[in-house]
């Protein structure tokens, strides 16, 4: 009997292993077959085979998460990917709370987004529709493996991936050069932020031998707080994170990236690859916990992030780079999160904001559809007639993200700007002056959008129209979850012992929350803040939807401080002043003047003193047997003359 | 005789035939000029030949050490007889083609 239940845990033990490596090697094959059979798989088939291959890694994901809340997590390791004498780091999965959540984000709105793709990218011919097909699976791979691996190295490959990825999707209109321009610009800028996550890991296999993550909190755990060491690598792994969510200085390519095709920018700019960056850090929050110093570099630079990028939003009339600049601004409040110490709060804002700015980015989608892929929202407005699913899925999300109750972005922006003013009061204040400014612009977003009368040609208001059903249904369902998230984690105060999240991650965050102490903030505090921002939030609400509905196209330039805004702060033509024209100058000092007059002067010069050195050597070679023999004789007597001197 | 009078005629001797060969352009005088190097060189041989021979003969009243320079002398009249046969009868081809043995006229060779 005891062998039977041995042996049917074994298997058990088998089969959660097999899973856990199907979850990212079905979205790989899916790649593999689109990728190769591009030219022979029709459109159906294709559709089929990238959307199915997600939803199986989905359900898989379900089982591995229903195994999790057990309590029971799973390390498989598939081999040793690099041995090497005492370093050995294997190829190994860990499917524990934190990634099982990001595992059904991944394939769940993965999923959604591949179904919205079939319908929104059916216009491209069969081989462009499958390669599209193809690095969208190739990008969920690289995902799955940025969030399931074991250890920092498996981690840093989906880490790259995930890089490559969101290259090839923002170029993927590769006819137009400023599309290309700007997925170039996206990679520089998160290879830039690449080498810092590098060096840590570097750091951290110099300083405890190891990557993988249960070794190196084991190891971390025993340093002091505020260790050289763990300031270092958390600095360093915090610029990764720059570089891939987003943050200041590195987030400048967040925007441009907006130049890919719509549902890629849901997916990978606004659910998961830029939450990579939260991702790491809180799969590190020991590291981060032993080392105060780099939390409040990541704080300060979360909040100057939200606030800043919340102020380009104000002022832009794109429909995209409003939504990448609120990305942008969202990121900013999650790593506010990680600064002070709120880990669940960002995990938590990470899945919210991936349900309603997922669902923003495809609204946003649905209408560039139905205006022929017009993006300027000044000459849209009153679409909500023609748009209603569109509408509604919007207004949802709209609210879910400026933090009305009971939408989900209100709890999890309430969980971090609470841990906040425990901090800090003063992180508060300005967290809040950000989330006015959400408010503001998305409401500005929404009735420039719907309300109102149409502003476009007449022969544009003539073919408006619902999308079609595969895209209407992914919209739907992500309202539903925009709408009803946030009850995963419902905070104290309305409810005991209510934040399901919270437990569900405690195990994963145990470490960090057994050092720091925290006081919880009064219940009056907490009703009061809550109360105000609610207030706040509502009256700017109003004010924008007021103020927006009755937009008139007055053609008027921006001027003064509106003029900045809209035009970025200039950090662009910043960063070209200061990086790019002196690299450029010194390139064109090193091409014109090293290479034209040092290097080809040094090779010129040998060639032209050896030739003229021959032609006059020559001369010598006069044919007159008399003057060899002269000239024998001379040398003769100069050896004899010099040997006589040396003796 | 001291040794040293047999270098200084052999050194006279062979500076006479460079400078033959270098000034002369009869070709049949720079011949004998190259002749007259040789026959210094033969007796410069002969000469330290004999000087190694008696300083040994003062060891050992047998021994042969230092003759072997003296078949030297035999190799090298030999060879230059070979030699001048071959290069006379260059000279006499050359004189029938060009009814000289200038040997400047020959530098022609060179174009």
């Amino acid at each position: 009997m005891a062998f039977c239940i041995r042996l049917e845990c074994g298997i058990q033990e088998l089969n959660m292993n097999n899973l856990v490596y199907l979850v990212p090697l079905l979205p790989l094959a899916g790649f593999l077959i689109n990728g190769l059979g591009r030219n022979y798989l029709s459109k159906g088939l294709v559709s089929l085979i990238g959307c199915g291959t997600i939803a199986a890694s989905f359900v898989i994901s379900l089982v591995l998460f229903f195994e999790v809340k057990t309590g029971h997590n799973t390390l498989a390791t598939a081999f040793t990917f690099i041995p090497a004498q005492h370093l050995k780091i294997p190829f190994s999965f860990l499917i524990d709370p934190l990634s099982s959540l990001f595992l059904l984000i991944i394939t769940g709105v993965g999923f959604l987004i591949h179904l919205y793709s079939t319908s929104y990218m059916h216009d491209e011919a069969p081989p462009h529709f499958a390669r599209y097909f193809a690095y969208l699976n190739l990008f969920v791979f690289s995902m799955l493996l940025l969030v399931m691996g074991s250890n920092f190295i498996i981690m840093f490959i989906g880490w790259e991936g995930v890089g490559l990825c969101s290259y090839l999707l923002i170029g993927y209109w590769f006819k137009n050069t400023e599309y290309t321009n700007a997925a170039k610009k996206a990679f520089v800028m998160n290879r830039i932020g690449d080498l810092g996550f590098l060096l840590a890991i570097f750091w951290m296999v110099q300083q405890f031998g190891s990557t993988g993550f249960a070794e190196v909190f084991g190891k971390a755990g025993a340093l002091a707080s505020n260790d050289r060491v763990l300031v270092g690598i958390t600095m360093l792994l915090f610029i990764g994170a720059t570089g891939k969510s987003a943050q200041i200085p590195l987030y400048t390519w967040l925007p441009d990236a907006m130049a890919g095709p719509t549902p890629v920018s849901a997916l990978i700019h606004a659910a998961t690859m830029v939450t990579a960056g939260i991702y790491m850090i809180a799969r590190s929050n020991l590291l981060y916990t032993l080392a105060p110093t780099t939390q409040g570099v990541v704080a300060v630079i979360g909040l100057a992030t939200a606030i800043f990028a919340a102020s380009i939003a104000l002022k832009q009339n794109d429909i995209k780079k409003v939504l990448a600049y609120s990305t942008v601004s969202q990121l900013g409040y999650m790593f506010l999160g990680l600064g002070v110490g709120a880990y669940t709060g960002a995990v938590f804002h990470v899945m919210t904001h991936a349900f309603f700015k997922a669902l923003l980015f495809l609204g946003a989608g649905s209408v560039i559809h139905a205006m022929h892929h017009e993006q300027d929202i000044r000459k849209m407005g009153g679409l909500s007639k023609y748009l209603p699913i569109t509408h509604i899925t919007f207004l949802l999300g709209c609210l879910a993200i400026a933090g009305i109750p009971p939408f989900s972005g209100f709890f999890s922006k309430d969980e971090i700007l609470n841990a906040a003013y425990e901090k800090n009061p003063v992180l508060y204040y300005i967290g809040l002056g950000g989330a006015l400014m959400t408010a503001f612009y998305m409401f500005r977003l929404y009735a420039m959008t719907f309300r109102g009368k149409f502003r476009g040609t007449h022969d544009r208001e003539h073919h408006l129209h619902e999308s079609p059903a595969p895209m209407t249904t992914p919209l739907i369902i992500l309202a539903i979850l925009a709408a009803v998230g946030g009850f995963l984690g419902v905070p104290e105060i309305f409810a005991k012992n209510a934040h399901w999240l919270e437990h569900f991650l405690a195990p994963v965050f145990v470490a960090s929350t057994e050092r720091v102490k925290h006081e919880p903030l009064a219940h009056s505090t907490e009703w009061t803040l809550l109360g105000v921002s609610v207030i706040l939030i509502l009256g700017i609400i109003i004010f924008a939807w007021n103020k927006f509905s009755r937009y008139v196209e007055t053609g008027k330039e921006e001027t003064g401080f509106g003029k900045i805004l809209a035009n970025k702060w200039y950090v662009d033509e910043f960063y070209d002043a200061i990086i790019n024209r002196p690299l450029r100058g010194f390139s064109l000092f090193l091409n014109n003047v090293v290479e034209k007059s040092a290097i080809d002067g040094i090779v010129n010069g040998v060639g032209k003193v050896v030739n003229y050195g021959s032609r006059q050597l020559r001369l010598l070679q006069s044919g007159q047997v008399g003057s060899y023999i002269l000239l024998m004789v001379i040398a003769t007597v100069v050896f004899f003359i010099i040997q006589l001197f040396m003796k | 005789m001291p040794i040293n009078y047999y270098i200084f005629l052999a050194t006279a001797l062979f500076c006479i035939g460079v400078v033959g060969v270098l000034t002369r352009r009869n070709a049949i005088i720079i011949f004998m000029c190259v002749e007259l190097m040789l026959n210094a060189v033969n007796l410069l041989l002969i000469a330290f030949s004999k000087m190694h021979h008696l300083a040994a003969l003062s060891y050992d009243a047998k021994t042969t050490v230092g003759t072997e320079a003296q078949l030297f002398v035999f190799f090298i009249m030999v060879v230059a007889a070979a030699e001048v046969s071959v290069g006379l009868a260059i000279i006499v081809m050359m004189y029938r083609n060009i009814h000289s043995v200038d040997v400047n006229f020959l530098n022609r060779l060179k174009h």
